[in-house]
């Protein structure tokens, strides 16, 4: 049993560590283990569990196997509308590009998706998406996903194992470790900032509280999103920001910290369940949000910038689904924040189901057969936990906070963030879904950037001489950070859990889906007070898998996380994606090319600063039509557009 | 709506233990795991249980409730009348680290040692052609959430731990026939099924199959299967006998 105040390190040294055993650290991995490096895997949960098992409606890529009319540009397109053209165009490019041969890859690991009735993998419809795209397996895609990875890195590791004799010689999974801290080199007060490269990590194993470090020259961050941040999210407990928050420890930068998805459907009853997600395939395949009248209410919040793509009827909407190419699909599949803004405002105006949703109704539009085959989770999950049959009636859901759209600033080629050897990947980066993310863009997203951040890590290190040392006082300093719970607790701190309710409670009532200045201001003070009693918290009993110790330690990640979206979301005057202000009400074409970059302050604060997006490349600029573009763009950034040349040549 | 419940958690490690009581309240539309959330949250913050997902898709918060193998998140306390004692404790194949939390590396053990799928020669990333009606044999074994029910339940092994060397247990024989009904996969896994993962030792009692929170038909779907597969290399008893009592 490891003592209270047992310093011990166990010691490793690896090539590369990727932090985090979703989809993205697991493409990571495999691609780091491929270009020949010794990878370690490190993962807060058992290896197979992490939150992308909890995707449900497929992988977007233009294969074009449902619509021969789709390609990358289509999709590209897509994910840049979706994200109201405040995405990091590149990232927009490489993923739209590279989106279909990372499924195809899947299938030479093992993966078995739906098929066509050619045989070739099965595409569905989902919000934003222009064709019917999302590569799927019923509605458990990530399961699909995270099996499948986590077999090739099995698979990887038999390739070792014959060689070797050793299934961890070259990749090892470190599961259930939870990573408390990045060492740089010269992290030191007033050490040069050029200087600051990744040396390694710390942290401890849940089952018996041991210390660990990893020395490593790279490491590669997939911790994914922050959504334990609010009282009503889909996500599971270790959605606590860590990566965000280490990231910005280590002194790299966040950006778009304000975006944060609100998913539209979400379990409202009963209150045990409350923000479990209700896949959007259910709309994709034919489901529909009505009020209490019984109104079918999307039809009344269709934006302006998305008037040509939407039904206007009912009978078109209905029209859509069998003959897409000559009707306009229905306003239930705008994106995520258009939809959860309109169950928000129906629900407000006293139109809303009994536990404060709207009803999701499938019942009504397809055969029970066909659900159960299309929607066997989504029928499980009601059955099992809210005794709804959702082939005989229909859904409560309700907005959900669901992902966080900004993350840590990366290159988008390699992945790299500002401090050398640092890559993130998934969730926890930013930019490449702009102010809100389509859905089905996550799991492609990954893949995509996994990869890169893989390829990225493995080259980096390639180019490194010695590698870089870990400090001996920082690794002194992570110890005494880990362990001041206990010490805290002869001094009379407060219950974790207490002080995480009282985190949830702020961001979801003063920073939630519709945001207000003077509310915001409040958050930002409340949050003061909670950092202070965050440093305090302290824990009962001993370190061996003690979940308040973990929760104490998970705390001031979500605080500094909370502060970034807090005082981000404060700082945007305008409403866009993932980011609605009550007292900002639209968007603002002076705001598009704007991004808000948070850098960490010592343990608790964080300082916000602008910066300018890079525009777009010409060739990229000139896929859309101006009309379209001059939604979004001021007149001065207009002007490299092909029809304006074409005007004056 | 809210009453008041009468739980009963081990508490303990690899040491040993025992059954704690404790008084606590339960509302509408509450489930297991919900309760012992709140055990943490009150009276007992270093109460340890493993969770993820809450919603029955990851498979972390396996234990035995009253008795039975069951996920935390996806057993509603409806189920019980409102004076039953309500026990919870550890899996008990595995061992025990601390309180509902078990070592469930056994599993992470066996799956390594199943090859991995074999990829066809000559077929290129994105040629993949394949029938749905062939793939769904393999995708029912696939939605397999890694619960370790089964395995906890196997009498194979629940009460022989001698036998964990030499079988695999229900959830990798089950990988192994998802493997062999693959369409494309291209290796052959019947000599190891039975040799290296300990086929034999299984006499479809079909516990595993009862447990399955995903439903999925372990012993018909994919065991029995793999048995026939099997036998015409090999003599099964249980393959024989089972012909003579479940054929039609």
């Amino acid at each position: 049993m490891t003592d209270q105040t047992d310093r011990t390190v166990e010691q490793h040294s690896y090539d590369v560590v990727v932090i985090g055993a979703g989809g993205a650290g697991l493409r990571a991995a495999i691609e780091a283990r491929l270009q020949g490096k010794r990878v370690a895997i490190i993962s807060k949960s058992l290896f197979g569990k992490a939150h992308t098992v909890m995707a449900e409606g497929g992988c977007a890529a233009a294969m074009g196997n449902a619509n021969p009319n789709d390609n990358w540009q289509v999709h590209y397109r897509d994910t840049m509308r979706g994200g109201k053209f405040l995405n990091n165009w590149r990232m927009a490019e490489l993923h739209a590009k590279e989106a279909p041969d990372r499924v195809w890859e899947l299938e030479t690991y093992g993966a078995l998706f739906d098929r066509t009735k050619d045989g070739k993998i099965s595409q569905r419809n989902f919000g934003g998406h222009t064709y019917p795209r999302l590569a799927h397996v019923g509605d458990r895609t990530g399961l699909e996903l995270i099996r499948t990875l986590q077999q090739k890195i099995v698979s990887l590791q038999q390739d070792d194992h014959k060689v070797t004799g050793d299934y961890q010689a070259n990749l090892r999974v470190f599961h259930e470790c939870t990573i408390t801290e990045l060492f740089t080199t010269s992290s030191g007060p007033g050490a040069p900032e050029e200087d600051r490269r990744i040396a390694g990590c710390f942290g401890y194993f849940r089952n018996d509280g041991r210390f660990v470090r990893f020395d490593a020259p790279a490491i590669v961050m997939a911790t994914g999103g922050v959504g334990k941040s609010y009282q009503v999210t889909s996500n599971s407990w270790e959605y606590t920001g860590d990566g965000h928050a280490l990231a910005l420890r280590a002194g790299a930068t966040l950006i778009n910290m304000e975006f944060l998805q609100f998913h539209p459907t979400g379990m409202v009853w009963p209150p045990s369940v409350k923000g479990i997600l209700v896949t959007e395939s259910v709309r994709g395949d034919g489901g529909v949000l009505r009020n209490s009248e019984g109104k079918r209410f999307m039809f009344d919040y269709i934006p302006d910038v998305f008037k040509e793509q939407y039904a206007t009827s009912e009978e078109e909407g209905d029209r859509w689904y069998t003959d897409p190419d000559n009707n306009r699909r229905p306003p239930e599949l705008l994106p995520r924040d258009e939809v959860a803004r309109a169950i928000n405002s129906e629900v407000k105006a006293g139109r809303g189901s009994p536990h404060g949703g709207v009803f999701l109704d499938i019942a009504s539009r397809l055969k029970p057969e066909e659900i159960l085959k299309r929607l066997p989770s989504m029928h499980h999950q009601f059955k099992e936990l809210a005794d709804v049959d959702i082939t005989k009636e229909p859904m409560e859901v309700g907005p959900t906070c669901h992902y966080v759209m900004g993350g840590i600033e990366v290159d988008p080629d390699s992945g790299m963030s500002s401090v050398p050897g640092l890559f993130a990947a998934g969730e926890c980066s930013g930019g490449m879904h702009g102010s809100n993310r389509l859905g089905g863009n996550s799991l492609s997203d990954l893949l995509v950037f996994g990869r890169r951040c893989g390829l990225g890590a493995a080259e980096y290190v390639d180019t490194l001489g010695a590698p870089p040392q870990v400090a001996s006082g920082d690794v002194e300093a992570a110890i005494e950070r880990a362990l001041l719970p206990f010490s805290s607790a002869t001094d009379g701190g407060e219950n974790p859990f207490v002080v995480q309710l009282e985190l949830q409670k702020t961001m979801h009532e003063l920073v939630g889906i519709i945001r207000k200045a003077d509310e915001m201001e409040m958050a930002l003070k409340k949050l003061e007070d909670i950092a202070a009693r965050t440093r305090t918290v302290s824990v009962e009993g001993h370190r061996e898998f003690n979940p308040g110790w973990h929760l104490a330690l998970d705390l001031r990640n979500m605080l500094l996380v909370s502060l970034c979206v807090g005082k981000a979301a404060l700082e945007r005057q305008e409403s866009r994606g993932g980011h609605t202000r009550d007292d900002f009400p639209v968007m603002d074409s002076d705001w598009r090319h704007v991004l808000l970059v948070c850098r960490g302050l010592g343990e608790d604060d964080v300082e916000l600063t602008r910066k300018e997006q890079v525009p777009m490349r010409p060739e990229l600029f000139d896929l859309f039509e101006l009309d379209e573009l001059k939604k979004y763009y001021t007149g001065e950034e207009l002007g490299g557009h092909r029809a304006g040349q074409g005007e004056t040549a | 709506m809210s009453h008041w419940h009468h739980f009963r958690v081990w508490r303990g490690d690899a040491d040993g233990g025992e059954l704690v009581d404790y008084p606590v309240e339960v509302n509408e539309g509450e489930v297991v795991l919900d309760i012992i959330h709140r055990l943490q949250q009150t009276e007992a913050g270093d109460l340890a249980v493993r969770w993820n997902c809450k919603a029955g898709k990851c498979g972390s918060c396996s234990a035995e409730i009253n008795g039975r193998p069951r996920l935390m998140c996806m057993t509603r306390m409806s189920t019980f009348a409102d004076d039953e004692v309500v026990t919870v404790t550890p899996l008990r194949t595995f061992p025990v680290i601390r309180d509902l939390v078990t070592d469930v590396e056994y599993n992470y053990v066996k799956a390594r040692e199943v090859p991995a799928f074999a990829p066809p020669a000559g077929v290129a990333p994105g040629e993949y052609r394949m029938q749905q009606v062939d793939v769904e044999r393999s995708q029912e074994f696939r939605k397999c959430i890694e619960c370790y029910l089964c395995q906890n339940t196997c009498h194979a092994v629940r009460d022989h731990e001698e036998n964990k060397a030499a079988f695999s247990g229900p959830r990798y024989l089950m990988r192994i026939a998802e493997l062999d009904m693959h369409p494309l996969d291209a290796a052959d896994r019947r000599d190891l099924a039975q040799e290296e993962h300990g086929l034999g030792y299984c006499n479809i009692t079909k516990c595993c199959t009862e447990v399955c929170p995903e439903h999925i038909k372990i012993t018909d779907n994919a065991i029995i299967p793999l048995k026939e597969r099997v036998v015409d290399r090999k003599y099964d008893p249980v393959v024989w006998l089972g012909n003579k009592l479940f054929r039609r």
